[in-house]
């Protein structure tokens, strides 16, 4: 009985992470790398790829730990759990996949700072048990990597006619070059995200409920509560400290 | 002189032509999230310019007297987030503390830096680069001066199409990453400065 129920929940974790809560389409996370390494489809899945095997490491140490981590000082610790297994993959990837490396460059670091990966830390894996987060991660990280594939494919295709390096546009067609450049992926994301109103603005006039759609980065950073990076303090201090307060916790650190 | 002309150079390339948010998409987050009123944006923009060029400050020398000594370059990822992770927060009880008046000012966008990949990304530039702690500074400087020209300018077309008829569906988001999408070309314009 045990067994079919943790089997169910972790396939019920990967159809969330690639269906219903999928982090590009549905929730709109971690846009920095969406934008900058999807100008093929094979940097796009080599970055979703790289994002996932971090997503789902980090998600499982962090779930074992869970009950060893303060709450207080939880922030600190997710960064450095996910900082070191960034740096493991990095090397890896030196090592045995130069040209990704070299094409993904400084992104690779920058997954320590992805929103998806402290989102998923924070709301899944730090109150969750190993197996579940275990393939929450992998769920999100083949989310991101299917989301990632398709818009490189896409911005491949329109802007240089081909898909994984092989040509599939009749030579009459003419490469739209601006596609595989900054303002092409701003454009890409634009027609995206309006698809996804389009969606969003069809259901809620069915009576669907909608409020999952667009809750990441796509709101206003002042007002977008717990999972934005505005809750993301180094240090927790829970509630606002009264000024006099501050001494102490000074000493503390 | 010669010196003098490389940093001139960093400024430049670093705040126009490779702009952080329009050319290298690092800090995409507080660009789109913070650029409905061209004050919050500037004070998001000042924020960002003070903080990364302390951190980049921080980091060149951690990298130069610690890492580099002690043949851990390797772990330059662990150590550039930490340190600035914590010195966003300090930055922030310090300003809490000694200056109140600035803690108004900046101290509500402070949090949303902490983990902003494009503090990160600029440590991480600087070394991979191989920047001189001076040249690292400007670095960083000019790149958070590219983010505000960058967020200001957005900021100040969002207010302008606030109330324009668009369709339902490209309203909101769709909308504002289309402006930047423009602006993107128009910074395409900058890479003849160099």
């Amino acid at each position: 009985m045990g067994k079919t129920n943790s089997m169910t929940s972790a396939g019920e974790r990967l159809v969330n992470g690639l269906v219903k809560e999928n982090p590009t389409f549905v929730l709109m996370l971690g846009m920095c790398p969406t934008l900058a390494v999807t100008t093929s489809a094979m940097n796009g899945f080599g970055m979703g790829a790289t994002t996932l095997v971090v997503l789902a490491l980090s998600n499982l140490i962090i779930s074992l730990l869970r009950n060893i981590i303060p709450k207080k000082v939880r922030i600190p610790a997710f960064i450095v759990i996910i900082a070191s297994f960034v740096t493991v993959v990095q090397l890896l990837l030196e090592a045995y996949l130069p040209f990704l490396n070299d094409a993904l460059g400084v992104y690779i670091p920058l997954i320590v700072v992805n929103c998806i990966i402290l989102g998923r830390a924070e709301s899944y894996a730090y109150s969750n048990s190993p197996v579940s987060s275990l393939f929450d991660g992998i769920g999100m990280g083949l989310g991101f990597t299917v989301a990632l594939t398709c818009i490189g494919a896409v911005r491949e295709v329109l802007g240089t006619g081909k898909i994984f390096g092989a040509k599939i546009m009749p030579q009459a067609f003419t490469p739209i070059g601006i596609f595989v450049l900054a303002p092409g992926a701003f454009f890409v994301l634009a027609v995206l995200c309006a698809l996804q109103n389009f969606v969003k603005i069809r259901g809620a006039r069915a009576g669907k409920d909608t409020s999952k759609i667009g809750s990441g980065c796509s709101e206003d950073c002042m007002h977008c509560g717990e999972k934005g990076c505005g809750k993301r303090k180094f240090y927790d201090d829970d509630d606002d400290l009264a000024v006099e307060d501050l001494s102490e916790t000074e000493d503390a650190e | 002189m010669e010196t003098v002309k490389e940093l001139l150079v960093i400024l430049v390339g670093s705040s126009l032509v490779s702009n952080v948010v329009l050319s290298q998409f690092l800090g995409l987050c507080p660009f789109l999230g913070v650029s409905k009123k061209t004050n919050t944006a500037a004070g998001m923009g000042v924020a960002v310019i003070f903080v990364i060029t302390l951190a980049s400050a921080v980091a060149g020398l951690m990298y130069r007297f610690i890492l580099q000594p002690l043949h851990i370059e390797y772990l330059q990822t662990i150590c550039f987030i930490l340190v600035i992770a914590a010195l966003v927060q300090f930055v922030e009880m310090f300003l809490r503390k000694a200056i109140p008046s600035l803690y108004e000012a900046l101290g509500v966008y402070l949090p949303l830096i902490t983990t902003n990949c494009a503090v990160l990304g600029v440590a991480l530039t600087n070394v991979q680069k191989e920047y001189g702690i001076l040249a690292g500074i400007v670095n960083g400087f000019a790149t958070a001066v590219g983010f505000t020209v960058a967020i200001v300018i957005l900021a100040g077309l969002r207010e302008k199409m606030e109330h324009n008829d668009i369709p339902e569906s490209f309203k909101g988001m769709p909308a504002v990453l289309l402006t930047a999408g423009l602006m993107a070309i128009a910074f395409c314009g900058f890479s003849g400065l160099l």
